[in-house]
């Protein structure tokens, strides 16, 4: 099962001097159990985009397919549809606003009509996939660092036990540490649980370790659909589009310019390493 | 969803208007809602479509825009167009039951519809071409003359600037909180009275710690550039007239007088 979107169209401010373009005929699948990665720089239409797939926003033409079903259909229930797509918002303090932690969490289930005993379970669920230390739970959010925060906002979405999972840039604003944390945790989510995720980034490094599939948006068009290995190779239209390789590709690059007999799909640090200590090893010098 | 609200919107296209300086604009508008309780003929309202035609026509933003502003006003155009329409004694024309249209009250009530929506159109020619900073910006100067009696104009034109400017921002934020609620099964719509307020909390209570945090933000960024209130305090841009604004207030001068011509006949 899958999200399917076909030629989807979005116009902002139709019918007026601002009339414009957010996202121009982007179709793909995305398959279940599938890491996305969707980059863009800023005003690409990722984030347009991905407030397609859970009915937050209605395509100004094109159709979205969810499992196989028309979304656009009359009488499809978008609520249920976004208990089963769950997006988490770059910004937590966007919907954080109960009196603490635990309760915020659990307005996701609530809103789901469940029972005061499976909504605690839930949250108490999403909590810990989240890794948030029991003793935050009845703080309140407010008090919390923005990578608390965040991990609360994210808890928040799984608690409804969403089959798909897209995050809108979650690391923005965090510590290195705090990043890797929550890249990991949602790594673990996809390696665990098998979630769909969907992952959108300005981090080039990001994505390389974790997606395996990227999708890169230029002017609210679709520019590349492959493995990460594939789109980094074209870095120079990357670059054209606002965009860059992670650093290890450019090392890569010159060291092949130099007559190095290096791999050109070397995408990570580790790989790198390997690579280069295997060459040197080779070397009769 | 909430991005249809267009209160005190700024049409960007270069115009005669656009450039005229706000003061001239203010007053302007000024002298077309006097105009339009002075008149009270049809050769009056001739006058005053001129008027508004004109300044429609020199805006350069498409009509259907202004029309727009009406939308708010509709309600009140019904209740005051039927109480003016069946209340007003005289000749009588049609009589449905209790309710009797008379010949005055036709005349009234046309003229009573027609005097709304010429206030509204025209001030929205204003809105439309001025930026909300030159608005105030000319509000403040036009008003300079309060200082002397204590009025704090500056205080108010830079509040109302920062309320202005920040309309769109909270629109905007209110926009993607509802959002941010609804991925997370919120539902605005549904409900009766008090489960519809309730509903409301998830979206308020965001909104209020951002606007605070907000306005901390913009008072220390304002105080870190050393703002002090408006003493002695230069423009980069201080408001001058040209040609134009002579031109036009000599026109407003012209078409008072014909007003006045026309009531006095």
């Amino acid at each position: 099962m899958s999200i399917k979107a076909e030629h989807i169209n979005f116009l902002y401010g139709e019918g007026t001097a601002f009339e414009q373009y957010a996202l121009k005929d982007v179709s793909f699948e995305i398959e279940d159990g599938q890491f996305i990665g969707l980059i863009g720089h800023t005003g690409s239409g990722k984030s347009t985009l991905i407030q397609h797939l859970n009915g937050l926003l209605r395509a100004s033409s094109g159709t979205i397919y969810y499992n196989g079903e028309n979304i656009y259909q009359e009488g499809y229930n978008m609520r249920a549809l976004r208990s089963k797509v769950g997006l988490v918002f770059q910004y937590p303090e966007h919907q954080l606003f109960e009196i603490d932690v635990f309760s915020d969490v659990c307005f996701g289930p609530k809103n789901q009509g469940l029972e005061q005993d499976e909504i605690e379970q839930r949250a108490t669920g999403a909590l810990r996939a989240v890794g948030l230390p029991e003793k935050y739970w009845k703080q309140s959010p407010f008090e919390l660092s923005g990578g608390q925060k965040r991990r609360v906002a994210i808890a928040g979405v799984l608690a409804m036990l969403p089959e798909v999972l897209i995050l809108d840039e979650p690391t923005a604003g965090l510590d290195p540490r705090g990043r890797d944390e929550i890249l990991e945790e949602i790594s673990g989510l996809h390696r665990d649980r098998h979630m769909t995720i969907i992952l959108v980034s300005h981090s080039m490094e990001d994505v390389a370790r974790y997606a395996d599939r990227l999708i890169v948006m230029n002017h609210g068009e679709k520019l590349f659909d492959a493995p990460p290995r594939e789109v980094f190779r074209h870095y120079k239209e990357l670059e054209a589009v606002g965009l860059a390789a992670p650093q290890i590709t450019y090392i890569v690059q010159r060291l092949r310019a130099e007559g190095v007999p290096i791999a050109d799909d070397i995408t990570m640090v580790a790989e790198a390493k390997t690579a280069i200590l295997q060459l040197l090893r080779k070397d009769p010098k | 969803m909430i991005r249809e609200i267009t209160l005190g919107q700024y049409y960007p296209v270069d115009s005669v208007l656009h450039r005229m300086d706000p003061r001239t604009k203010l007053f302007g508008t000024m002298v077309f809602i006097i105009s339009l309780f002075l008149a009270n003929g049809v050769p009056a309202y001739i006058a005053a479509t001129v008027f508004l035609v004109l300044a429609i026509r020199l805006s350069k933003v498409p009509f259907s825009f202004m029309v727009r502003g009406l939308k708010a006003i509709i309600f009140l155009l019904l209740i005051s167009v039927s109480f003016n329409l069946f209340l007003t004694p005289g000749q009588i024309l049609v009589q449905l039951g209790f309710l009797k249209v008379t010949w005055e009250g036709l005349r009234t009530a046309a003229f009573m519809a027609l005097r709304l929506i010429y206030l509204v159109i025209g001030s929205s020619v204003m809105t439309l071409t001025t930026t909300p900073n030159e608005l105030t910006d000319g509000l403040e100067r036009s008003l300079g003359f309060l200082k002397r009696v204590g009025v704090p104009v500056h205080e108010i034109s830079m509040m109302m600037s920062i309320a202005l400017r920040f309309i769109p921002i909270l629109v905007e934020e209110t926009d993607k909180i509802m959002k941010a609620q609804m991925a997370r099964g919120a539902d605005f719509e549904s409900g009766n009275l008090i489960q519809k307020a309730k509903s409301m909390v998830p979206l308020l209570v965001p909104l209020f710690i951002s606007a605070f945090r907000r306005a901390t933000d913009l008072a220390m960024a304002m105080e870190a550039r050393c703002y002090h209130g408006g003493e002695g305090r230069t423009k980069m841009k201080p408001l001058k007239y040209a040609q134009r604004d002579r031109i036009a207030y000599l026109f407003y001068l012209i078409y008072l007088a014909v007003l006045i011509v026309l009531r006095l006949l």
